[in-house]
């Protein structure tokens, strides 16, 4: 193992621990000194209807009402699009969209108040069908070869839908967001965020301001995972707008409950496959997949980019034809959540490849692996797989982890009693950074480290430590080319006002490209460097020379200049009598290139592999027939505790990627994408297989399996 | 007598505020114990866990009545231990804190824990800990440093 790899105490352990880090919420005052106001929202209770008129009770001293028209600049909050309001339009959306805030200095009289406010609404008719809805935000084609020769000439065409529901990303710290009006007429806005630069941008136009109007700092932040990408933008335009009315700091904070349902979530999925196969090889792919984007575009096009890209998986397929849908449903506005709209499709892809090596009769282990794609194939994209993909030697380590393809062969045979057994297979990648040239185009990412007269290196950049370590592994690559002591080197969390805009804190990219950025340019300091002189370097993102240009009106090129890969093995225990699904083991191994810092990326697989089964699983939450999310609690919305995965391992295998620093690759995302299929393989051979019971939708749940099994006694 | 009479990390505390009022509130608004943290506000996440007494409680369900004559403990108070110290350096060899949000009460789950069972199994610990969500590290490491630091804290507990 390189020395880089070494595990290091992490730089924000000791405040964590001890309990005195800062999350938003902590503040009892400002940094300045001041009190600091109390916001709450007002939700629409309607998926779709004109607001025919607000009424609003008599406030009492220093309480106020605030919405779309105290806002100074415009009432669109820029994502991807800006559609999404600051505060409701004449119509809402969906349930929970935000008609305006109610602030004041007491909370409980503030949510008084809130229960005060009438309004008029006419309801319309809402769109809740994702099948049939032809509203879309998105509509993306591609493909290359001849599908319908292939289709024509195949010995058989396999055909099936598959679906998955919502993922919440369940962060621990709810969204929280404070603003504060400062002196010189800035406005200062901080919270738990992932993306400072997103919402400089979304707040400086809010208000009317240039980007020199507005800072943004990121607060400690409990947990992100993509959830705090777009919102953060949102609910901070919406404090800007409270405080420059006010006069004064105004903090909201939303509470358990409000988050679950009107936050950003993964987009539920309706996927359309039909594949050709001839003399046992799989030669056409054709993909028609929808994503439930909810009531405003926000994240949905990037998302449903990446989800189309892996719509074909791992496989060297030769003719490809996908169609992408987001449609627009009233409903909460879905987002980002770790691996972005890849979970959907690769979920699809794999139990297709394992259905028809079943009704082939040979074992889908041996049936994905005659079509794993090599080193120089063609992507999805007409890209190049450029890198050695280590897909087979990492099946053969977890196979000798778990002993998969003997239990892959015994589980599929028939079964009897009460205990049933099933192990189930999967494999993906994760492309690292934007899609296409997102990186050179959009991002053009910029870091800087400044050297101080004592010695010290500060790094500056504009990613946000969520929990996945940078405030410590950017460190650690500055302080290592450096060749300083680590406590030499520090990363705050990053203010708008004093560092460059590195990108956002997503897509697995932070320390794959900014973490490189950071590299070459400690190595130029080191170059220059001058005992007792401040100074301070700048490096820009350079693409990699070797990558086939991408043109994202045809999707033609390479998609990513490098890709992360995934193997996981998932073994199960079905109870017939009471369909509880017991996890006997989970097994993941995981190539995210050279792992800077061992302990810190073990951290990330476990955690998002451990996502994935849940996602798999027991994380359930829907919208009724008029548009509302109950599975609103912890009760009602289940996220696996210690108790549910006792045995689960992460195992890393390494290719190391030249671009990136020390051969690193991205690995946030990575590990949450492969376990689902995996899992409702497992479920589905334990039940039976295929022909007993063909399993096609996540989560599946306890009452699933139960329903399923009722299905053999009618 | 008037007020809430309790113990608050070995501090003798008397609370005139209502009855009523929620613990974790209280905690974190008027006596400023910030690590305790609201992450649902209903009992079913465990990052506002306390001890009372030794048990490890959600302060979120727990009214200012309760805690009445009982014995609080909080990270501000636990930290100063040296059971506490072990906890932390066990965690830190881990790089079992992320986030950090649901760090605060899961040392206290650790601390009951140990507390009447110094040397516990991997499946003690989990049990013990299964109040407490975690969504960033999948517990594992969680729970092998909650393990070692029984080991190498041996005699502390």
């Amino acid at each position: 193992m390189k020395e880089i790899c070494q595990s290091v105490k992490k730089k924000d352990h000791d405040p964590k621990i001890e309990g005195r880090s800062v999350y938003v919420d902590d503040y009892n005052l400002t940094a300045s000194g001041k009190k600091i106001l109390c916001g709450r929202l007002l939700h629409s209770i309607y998926a779709k209807a004109k607001v025919l008129s607000v009424t609003v009770p008599e406030l009492p001293e220093g309480y106020y009402w605030v919405d779309r028209n105290d806002i100074p600049g415009d009432n669109n909050v820029n994502i991807v699009l800006d559609d999404t309001p600051v505060f409701c339009r004449d119509t809402v959306e969906y349930i929970g969209e935000p008609i305006g805030m109610v602030v004041g200095p007491d909370e409980k009289a503030v949510e008084a108040l809130l229960k005060k406010i009438e309004v008029e609404y006419e309801e319309l008719e809402p769109m809740l069908d994702l099948r049939n809805g032809d509203t879309t935000f998105f509509d993306y084609h591609f493909g290359h070869g001849d599908v319908d020769k292939a289709f024509a000439e195949a010995d058989k065409v396999y055909e099936e839908e598959f679906t998955t529901g919502y993922q919440d990303q369940t962060y621990l710290e709810p969204q929280g967001m404070m603003a504060e009006p400062e002196e010189d007429g800035r406005m200062f806005v901080h919270g738990s965020l992932q993306c400072p630069y997103y919402v400089h941008g979304a707040v400086a136009r809010a208000m009317g301001t240039g980007p020199e109007g507005v800072h943004i700092l990121q607060d400690v932040t409990g947990g992100g995972f993509g959830g705090k990408e777009d919102f953060p933008s949102i609910l901070g335009c919406q404090v800007a707008v409270a405080a420059k009315k006010t006069g004064q700091p105004v903090r909201c904070v939303y509470n358990r409950r409000e988050d679950l349902e009107f936050t950003p979530k993964r987009h539920p999925s309706l996927s359309k496959y039909k594949l050709a196969v001839k003399d046992g090889m799989v030669t056409a792919v054709e993909a028609d997949v929808r994503f439930d984007a909810g009531a405003y575009s926000t994240l949905s096009a990037v998302v449903l980019q990446r989800g189309i890209i892996a719509a074909p998986g791992i496989y060297n397929i030769p003719n490809v034809r996908v169609t992408g849908k987001a449609v627009k449903t009233n409903t909460t506005p879905c987002g980002a959540y770790r691996g972005f709209g890849a979970p959907q499709t690769f979920f699809a892809i794999e139990m297709m490849m394992d259905h028809i090596a079943q009704d082939l009769g040979i074992d889908s282990i041996a049936f994905k692996q005659k079509h794993f794609a090599k080193q120089g194939d063609m992507t999805s994209t007409q890209g190049r797989y450029h890198f050695p993909v280590p897909i087979p030697a990492m099946l053969d380590e977890v196979d000798e982890l778990c002993d998969l393809r003997r239990k892959h062969i015994e589980y599929s045979r028939p079964q009897s009693g009460r205990y049933r057994k099933g192990i189930g297979f999967s494999a993906i990648f994760h492309g690292a950074g934007f899609t296409g040239s997102g990186e050179r185009d959009m991002i053009k990412a910029t870091a800087k480290l400044r050297k101080y007269a004592d010695g010290t290196v500060e790094v500056l950049a504009s990613n946000g430590d969520i929990g996945q370590g940078v405030r410590t592994t950017f460190p650690k690559i500055v302080a290592h080319e450096l060749n300083i002591p680590l406590d030499k080197v520090y990363y705050s969390h990053p203010d708008t006002a004093r560092v460059p805009d590195s990108g956002p804190t997503v897509a697995s990219r932070s320390l794959m490209i900014v973490g490189e950025l950071l590299r070459r340019a400690a190595i130029k300091l080191r170059g220059i460097w001058e005992e007792g002189k401040e100074q301070e370097v700048e490096e820009h993102y350079k693409q990699p020379d070797f990558m086939i240009p991408f043109y994202l009106d045809r999707f033609e090129g390479d998609a990513y200049p490098t890709y992360a890969w995934a193997v996981s093995a998932v073994e199960v225990e079905v109870d017939t009598y009471t369909g509880v699904v017991e996890i006997l083991g989970a097994y993941g191994n995981f190539d995210v290139g050279t792992p800077v810092d061992y302990n810190i990326v073990v951290g990330q697989m476990e955690g998002g592999f451990l996502q994935g089964l849940g996602y798999a699983s027991i994380e359930k939450m829907s919208y009724d027939n008029k548009g509302r999310i109950r599975n609103n609690s912890f009760t009602d919305y289940l996220v696996p505790t210690t108790m549910d995965v006792p045995h689960m391992v992460a195992k890393m295998h390494v290719e190391e990627y030249p671009d990136g620093p020390y051969g690193a690759k991205g690995a946030g995302e990575l590990p949450l994408v492969a376990p689902p299929p995996a899992y409702l393989e497992a479920v589905e051979m334990a039940l039976g297989g295929m022909k007993k019971h063909r399993l096609n939708a996540i989560p599946f749940s306890t009452e699933d399996v139960i329903l399923e099994l009722n299905k053999e006694v009618l | 007598m008037n007020g809430i009479h309790f113990r608050l990390n070995g501090k003798d505390t008397c609370y005139d505020g209502s009855a009523a009022d929620r613990l974790l509130d209280v905690l974190r608004d008027t006596y400023d114990m910030k690590s305790v943290k609201c992450g649902c506000k209903e009992g079913e996440c465990g990052a506002c866990a306390v001890l009372i007494d030794g048990v490890l409680v959600n302060s979120c369900c727990v009214a200012m009545g309760a805690v009445d004559a009982h014995e609080i403990v909080t990270v501000e108070g636990y930290r100063e231990t040296a059971r506490f110290a072990a906890l932390s350096k066990a965690f830190a060899d881990l790089s079992a804190v992320q986030c950090g949000f649901c760090i605060p009460g899961m040392i206290l789950a650790a601390e009951a824990l140990l507390s009447k069972n110094a040397h516990p199994t991997e499946e003690e610990v989990r049990t013990a800990l299964s109040g407490n969500i975690c969504r960033c590290t999948g517990y594992n490491a969680i729970v092998n440093a909650v393990l070692n630091a029984a080991k190498e804290g041996d005699g502390l507990w």
